[in-house]
């Protein structure tokens, strides 16, 4: 019986693909890499296209990953993958965009923070939730 | 009958009220548990980063990470504050907010600096109020928040920390617990420390790196820290939910208390209204 390992196939908002595989096919950066049992520890990233796994019983399964990282270790295989477009420019202007948001938005802001008063703001909204919760408690409900 | 027309509307606007909190309440629970199963969608996506972090902080690479060694002197620290859009949940951001006022309070008389970028109107109108420096902001995430929305706003602290402008970063959020429980945390996100040491890793060894070292760490160490952001606005989420849904169901149920109390009064005066009428009447026959 051929050797097989674990393969991992997940993005940050859901698991995609578990279970165990023969070999596994992924598109890295500097080309495509097929994986097999007891390869050496490897990290590598992936551009976007098509990961293949071929299961136990030798059918082959699909996957499309939008770019993302590839770890290696002798008997496990865990595929990290994007869901977002990525490219050096796209988070560039991501950034600059979030951050003329917070500027448009604080333009008559005060460089240092105001503790008394900020702590005066929470100290009386969280009084008014125990007292609240006081007299809930003496009506008895 | 003009009797208690008064309390009669009365009666009509709470339960007009009371109709409007329980619908919010059910809609929050529905949402909680869509929230929930989010949460648990994304955890596989950060335990696998974290097992490769953690593989990576014992291995013995040639190039070191900056996000993995600590910097012995901190002159100013970052926080990515993660709050709900809307209120009306109860203490969840007045809590979350306190803990990190007080943290903050602490790092002002070390004479440390702060840094703020925050995630969500609520901590957003908060720090607009009452100051402190603002680098970075996004709102309006939704009930399904995308990591892609949150790319430009972790960005910013990285790159801050990158070029030496904070020497360390943090995340506020708040912890599901469960239904009844939320709890504020304040969690370091860089520099990275090291997790509990695999025991079948403890031998000399290194990752084979393809391009190399410094991109494949680069892109990894971005996407972490994104995960366990991204990870913190969907506990959040799935707080706010439970939260509204808990303070929700407090006021359905006072408002529920509040009509009761009120019908009684209606009805002592109905009753009183229909005893006097009756002894006027017998009282006008017997002089007749």
């Amino acid at each position: 019986m051929a050797f097989t390992m674990h393969v991992d196939i997940v993005s940050a908002e859901e698991a995609i693909f578990s279970g165990k595989a023969r070999m596994v096919f992924a598109p890295a950066v500097m080309g495509e890499v097929g994986i097999l049992p007891r390869h050496a520890p490897l990290l590598t990233q992936l551009r976007p296209g098509e990961v293949r796994v071929q299961t136990e019983d030798g059918t082959e399964d699909f996957f499309y990953v939008s770019g993302g990282m590839l770890e290696v270790q002798p008997y496990t295989v865990t595929v990290l993958a994007d869901t977002a477009v990525r490219a050096k420019d796209i988070d560039e202007a991501a950034a600059i965009e979030a951050k003329q948001r917070a500027e448009q938005a604080l333009k008559d802001r005060k460089s240092d923070i105001d503790y008394a008063r900020a702590q005066a703001e929470l100290i009386e909204a969280s009084a008014r939730l125990q007292a609240i919760q006081h007299l809930r408690k003496k009506t008895g409900r | 009958m003009a009797v208690g027309k008064e309390i009669r509307t009365k009666i009509k606007s709470i339960k007009n009220t009371q109709k409007i909190t329980r619908a919010m309440e059910m809609v929050a629970a529905s949402k909680m548990r869509k929230a929930q199963d989010r949460m648990a969608a994304s955890r596989p996506y950060a335990d696998k980063m974290r097992a490769v972090i953690s593989h990576l902080a014992h291995a013995h690479p040639e190039y070191k990470h900056p996000y993995l060694k600590p910097r012995e002197e901190v002159k100013r620290v970052g926080f990515i504050v993660i709050s709900s859009d809307r209120g009306l949940c109860g203490g969840l951001n007045t809590n979350m907010l306190r803990a990190l006022l007080g943290e903050m309070r602490q790092l002002h008389k070390e004479k440390v600096e702060i840094d703020l970028c925050t995630i969500g109107k609520k901590a957003h109108a908060f720090f607009k109020r009452l100051g402190g420096n603002l680098v970075g902001q996004v709102d309006h995430l939704g009930d399904a928040p995308q990591l892609s929305d949150l790319i430009g706003t972790v960005k910013i602290m990285l790159d801050a920390y990158s070029e030496g402008r904070i020497d360390r970063l943090c995340v506020v959020y708040n912890e599901f617990v469960n239904t009844m429980t939320q709890k504020a945390h304040i969690d370091q996100l860089i520099p990275i420390e090291a997790g509990e040491l695999d025991a079948q890793l403890k031998h000399h060894w290194d990752y084979l790196y393809e391009p190399e070292a410094k991109a494949v760490l680069d892109g990894l160490m971005m996407r972490y820290i994104e995960s366990l952001v991204y990870q913190g606005v969907v506990e959040n989420i799935a707080c706010e939910q439970a939260a509204r849904m808990v303070a929700m169901k407090s006021a359905s149920d006072n408002a529920g208390d509040l009509i009761g109390e009120l019908q009684l009064v209606y009805n002592k005066a109905r009753q009183a209204a229909i005893t006097q009428e009756i002894s006027e009447i017998v009282g006008g026959a017997a002089a007749v």
